[in-house]
């Protein structure tokens, strides 16, 4: 955002409508030239006029005081005894009289100084509230009217706005482009101070030479010689420079930012002993330095366009000045420049040195090239009249053709209709653009042809005019209308969202909350929590512990523990869906894959506190149903494995590696008692992680005929030993039983008594039935036989007695 | 003759009423049936003296036997459903329970408010249509910049504090990215909103490095800046479920033209100014604009034949409105105690 803050006296120079402030501010924010702020350019304050002090004396008291006679237009002159150095006879000054009240609610009553009456008070700028600091009385003009009120005279009752500007709108980046739309939107005249040319008093000139006419297709200066360094800036100038949020400095740096807020022109001076061999615009050579008037040295690249002389570079083009060849005090004659540079030419040049300035930004942007010798005479003006120095001729070189070409646009009525939604007359559109300094070539049924001004960069194509038209016509026109079109139904339409919804909703009704954690995680925490995996780092981090790509969402999800359980939470049950990010070769741009995962986290008790259900800690089996529930999700749950595997940051016997038809999908266990204890996290930590294309509705159900026959059920207690799984039982038991087999339960597991040590009991239930009859004692004792034999000769089952 | 029933026949059923009334629990009565109505019971034993009594009087007799049969079965009946009913009573008054005690279970967790919104978000859209896609959140410069018709150093680059991998690789500022993928594989008509992480290098009070955009557009043939308005107008009050303000503001960016912030009346203070609107009365929610034909070049779609809008919006600026909340840092902290608010 550009900013451009001024005195809203200062526009109503230019452009006067008849609104009241507030309705400026917001037709200039509905213009698309938003107002940030509009403040008052002085603090309250009353019954301060413009005094003149007719006589200083000594006080007989005070060393540090004297007696003043001050004129303030009311009868007789006051007796004011002041403080301030710079006090003398003559002077006009602000005079706060008995029962003013300044700011700071500061009540000005008589008073007594050391014995000496005083009936009011001389004031500093910064006893107004004009400046933060002051040296003695604010001085005021030798024609300031005496008795006038103060704030009359300096136009105090006046506001500072403060517009943020869209890149697109250089052109209102001074007082003279915001007058211009205002009287387009109000349709009022715009006029500014009349500029002529200067009379040279001298005829001191430099040779000039513009070697890179691409860039710099215009290059405007003059000498201007005496300058006298021992004067201030008048009052006027500082007072706007200050509503416009800038510091006085001295005339030649007042100057030039003043006429930079007036007509938008950035201009430079330097100081003309400090150049030798006159000036040449030209691209830097690679290596060169210059060191800048901040005080830091560049190494130039040959893409840079510099103002050098017949030593080198003396300043970036467009950027910043030299520090060699800058105004000094010493100073007294200078070479003021006002050019033209492409806005190509500098695009993203200042940021590469690591700079931004007014003048770069609004190069950057686009300056009028019509405006450096309007600029250039305004300033020469303006400076003369201050400093007493004498102007020489105005040089300039030009290569024309390398100026902005400005082609005639067209823009067709019908367009305009569809692209707005409604039908503009012809003669209001013509309105708009000639309000807007645009030359209608063409009018007719069919549309325009118009040319844009010097000044605006950003209209070039027929959009350009249609929302010049929309935005002066006034957006709040347009109606409000319900677009048309196709509507198709598509089955496949959101699948993926609704897939995402209904894991997220199964996971919140099993009590988990959801997080959202930062894609960018600490290094460190990653490399503890996700080791072996590569990850990519940011160029510029916004911090250490924000440096890499995550590539888990588990160091977000213990990040996240780690601060619950510092506030008192020691219940967690967390599940974050988002993506990860792997690096495929080292080559980054090449192959970065990002998967969209699940992931959880557990810690503590198993239920919420509650007076019904014991306090048991959530162990793998609460997690594993937890997932089981999302693999349901499926339409194919069975298909899914859940494998003793070892992971790097698990606990080696609490984990699980889980996979369907051989494909991986994910991890679930407890973190590494080791890494819990580095962490500080006592108890066991349950972490999960599942790639979410593995949750994808794989299958739809198919019905199965229901059998009118009874079911039968056996249950049978196997003893195995501990290395035989219960999916291996399952899935023995599934396969021998066949198609009968309804149902399969696995209702006790027991160890101990009874059972030799390293064997456990299963005791599984098995329910048969069969769709065509019921099923007789002898078809029930074959399959039990089978699965049986099965178990004892696959692993050496034995019934429990 | 008056038929006067025997004497020991009235007996025996003043004693059977006598013991029954008296019978606290249900066997005990069925004690008393067997004792009186079994097949050696006194009352069937009667009926062996039936061969004793004269024949003209054997009727009479035979009916006053059945008659005492019946009235002990029914004074037994009787006292067994007054025991059931008493039992009932008892074993309800026992098994009453305090209702005010909690339920018991896991209990239900929540959604995170960003999620809450943006499923708000895409159910509206989806109303009028709208699919959703997705798009890469390390983006390649061309998709993220140039090809939304923002060139290497424009100055609008610098408005979007990018986060780098290298040269040609960044964290996706918006969402817009998206917009130009669908739209190179597909063809018009189009009605699709992109919703997404999206990432700026700057963190601050009201700024966080990391946040949600959903971007949106609509392609087809005749789509107006008039739809445009009528698009977001219908969105944001069905969003703030109230017939709020709207306006439309012209702005710049780089890929739409013309372009507008969307203002709606402060929903805060509902316009009159306060902290959350900074006096305006007005606050800006939303980015929109007609697809700019460079953007429709950039990706090979006719402009003469078709034209589109599109708009973008910041999730949790919705989310704060929405709920009130005042700290954008706390979407990101995962805190239970803020969370469990949404639950």
């Amino acid at each position: 955002m550009g900013i451009m803050k001024f005195s809203e006296h200062w526009l109503r120079e230019w452009v006067d409508p008849p609104i009241s402030t507030a309705q400026l501010s917001a037709q200039l924010t509905m213009a698309g030239l938003e107002v940030d702020a509009v403040t008052p350019v002085a603090a309250a304050f009353n019954n301060v006029v413009v005094g003149q002090v007719v006589s200083v004396g000594p006080h007989p008291e005070a060393d540090r005081l004297q007696i003043c006679r001050v004129d303030v237009g009311r009868g007789e002159a006051l007796q004011i005894v002041c403080g301030a150095k710079n006090v003398r006879a003559g002077m006009k000054v602000p005079a706060a009289l008995i029962g003013a009240v300044l700011p700071g609610d500061l009540t000005i009553k008589p008073a007594k100084l050391r014995g000496v009456e005083s009936s009011g008070m001389l004031c500093s700028a910064k006893e107004l509230g004009l400046a933060e600091q002051s040296d003695g009385l604010l001085p005021l003009s030798d024609d300031a009217p005496v008795g006038d009120d103060i704030r009359r005279h300096l136009q105090l009752d006046d506001v500072s706005l403060e517009l943020g500007l869209t890149p697109n709108r250089s052109d209102c980046l001074s007082v003279a482009g915001i007058a211009r739309e205002v009287g387009a939107l109000n349709r009022s005249m715009v006029q500014g101070p009349a500029i002529s040319a200067v009379v040279p008093q001298c005829d001191q000139t430099l040779p000039l030479r513009i070697e890179a006419p691409q860039a710099c297709p215009r290059y405007l200066g003059r000498v201007i010689r005496g300058i006298r360094r021992d004067v201030q800036s008048p009052l006027w100038l500082r007072e706007r420079l200050r509503r416009s949020g800038l510091r006085s400095i001295d005339p030649v740096v007042d100057v030039t930012n003043y006429v930079l807020l007036e007509l938008g022109q950035p201009m430079h001076a330097f100081d003309l002993a400090m150049l030798q061999d006159g000036i040449v615009v030209r691209m830097a050579r690679p290596g060169e330095t210059l060191t800048l008037l901040d005080g830091q040295t560049l190494t130039l690249r040959d893409d840079t366009l510099v103002i050098a002389d017949g030593r080198g570079p003396l300043a970036l083009a467009g950027i910043m000045g030299g520090q060699a060849s800058a105004v000094s005090d010493s100073t007294d004659s200078i070479f003021l420049e006002s050019a033209f540079f492409a806005p190509a030419a500098l695009a993203g040049k200042a940021r590469s040195y690591g700079l931004h300035t007014d003048s770069s930004h609004r190069f950057e942007r686009g300056v009028d090239p019509e405006l450096p010798r309007r600029a250039l005479e305004r300033a020469t003006r303006l400076l003369c009249d201050i400093t007493g120095g004498q102007p020489g001729p105005v040089i300039e070189q030009l290569e024309p053709t390398a100026l902005p070409q400005r082609a005639a646009i067209g823009l067709r009525a019908a367009r305009l209709k569809r692209l707005l939604g409604i039908e503009l007359p012809g003669a209001e559109v013509s309105g708009i653009f000639e309000r807007l300094g645009l030359t209608v070539l063409e009018q007719d049924a069919e549309g325009w042809r118009v040319v844009p001004p010097s000044f605006r960069f950003d209209l070039a194509i027929e959009a350009d005019l249609i929302e010049e038209v929309a935005r002066i016509h006034g957006y709040h026109q347009v109606p409000e209308t319900r677009a048309r079109g196709e509507v198709q139904l598509d089955a496949a339409r959101n699948l993926q969202r609704e897939q995402q919804r209904r894991v997220r909703q199964c996971l919140v009704d099993r009590g988990y909350q959801e997080v959202v954690t930062y894609s960018f995680v600490d290094p460190v925490l990653q490399g503890r929590l996700v080791p072996g995996v590569d990850s990519i780092a940011l160029a510029n981090p916004i911090s250490a512990d924000m440096a890499v790509m995550r590539t888990s969402l588990w160091p977000g999800l213990v990040q996240a523990l780690l601060y619950n359980l510092n506030r008192q939470q020691g219940r967690i049950r967390f599940f974050e869906i988002g993506v990860k990010f792997l690096r495929q070769r080292a080559d980054i741009h090449a192959d970065i894959s990002e998967e969209k995962v699940l992931a959880g986290l557990v810690r503590g008790a198993r239920m919420p506190e509650q007076w019904g259900s014991g306090h048991d800690d959530s162990d793998f089996f609460d997690v594993k149903g937890d997932i089981e529930a999302l693999l349901t999700l499926t339409g194919n749950s069975a298909q899914f494995r859940f494998e003793r595997a070892e992971h790097p940051v698990l606990h080696p016997g609490l984990s699980a590696r889980i996979t369907i038809e051989g494909r991986d999908v994910g991890w679930c266990g407890a973190l590494h008692p080791q890494q819990a204890a580095e962490l500080d996290v006592d108890g066991n930590v349950w972490l999960f992680e599942l790639v979410m294309t593995g949750l994808q509705q794989q299958a739809v159900p198919r019905f199965a005929e229901l059998s009118r026959f009874p079911a039968i059920r056996r249950d049978l207690a196997l003893i195995v030993a501990e290395a035989v799984t219960a999916q291996q039982i399952e899935d023995c038991v599934r396969a021998v039983a066949g198609e009968r087999l309804r149902d399969y339960r696995l209702f006790d597991v027991y160890r101990g008594k009874g059972i030799e040590n390293g064997r456990k009991s299963l005791a599984i239930g098995l329910t048969l039935q069969d769709v065509s009859r019921t099923l007789t004692d002898a078809d029930v004792e074959s399959i039990v036989g089978r699965v049986l034999e099965a178990m004892q000769d696959r692993f050496g089952a034995t019934l429990r007695e | 003759m008056t038929q006067e029933t025997a004497p020991n026949i009235d007996q025996l059923v003043s004693a059977a009423q006598q013991r029954i009334q008296a019978a606290a629990d249900q066997s005990a009565l069925e004690q008393l049936r067997v004792e009186f109505l079994g097949k050696k019971g006194s009352i069937t034993e009667l009926m062996k003296q039936l061969k004793d009594i004269a024949p003209e009087q054997r009727p009479l007799f035979g009916q006053q036997v059945n008659d005492a049969k019946q009235s002990v079965q029914q004074l037994i009946e009787s006292r067994v459903a007054l025991l059931q009913a008493a039992a009932l009573q008892q074993r309800l008054a026992s098994e009453a329970v305090d209702v005010t005690q909690p339920g018991r279970g896991q209990g239900s967790g929540g959604s995170h408010p960003v999620t809450l919104t943006l499923e708000r978000i895409e159910a509206l859209f989806a109303q009028a249509g709208f699919e959703v896609a997705e798009g890469p959140e390390i983006e390649q410069d061309y998709y993220n910049f140039t090809a939304l018709n923002i060139p290497e150093d424009h100055p609008a680059r610098a408005m979007h504090d990018t986060f780098y991998f290298d040269q040609r690789t960044v964290l996706r500022t918006h969402t817009s990215p998206v917009q130009i993928r669908v739209m190179q594989q597909r063809q018009p008509p189009l009605r699709v909103i992109a919703p997404g992480r999206v990432y700026r290098c700057d963190s601050d009070v009201t700024h966080t490095p990391m946040f949600h955009q959903v971007e949106g557009f609509i392609v087809d043939r005749d789509i107006s800046f008039a739809d445009l308005k009528g698009l977001l107008g219908d969105f944001l009050r069905g969003f703030f479920e109230r017939e709020l303000q709207v306006r439309f503001r012209p702005s710049y960016f780089p890929f739409t033209e013309p372009s507008a912030e969307v203002d709606i009346q402060c929903v805060i203070c509902g316009g009159g100014g306060c902290r959350v609107c900074k006096h305006t009365g007005w606050l800006e929610v939303m980015g929109c604009g007609m697809i700019h034909p460079q953007v429709f070049a950039n990706v090979g779609i006719d402009n003469e034949q078709y034209t589109g809008l599109a708009f973008g919006m910041g999730v949790e600026r919705m989310a704060m409105l929405r709920y009130g909340v005042n700290d954008l840092r706390l979407f990101f902290e995962n805190d239970l105690r803020f969370l469990q608010q949404f639950n």
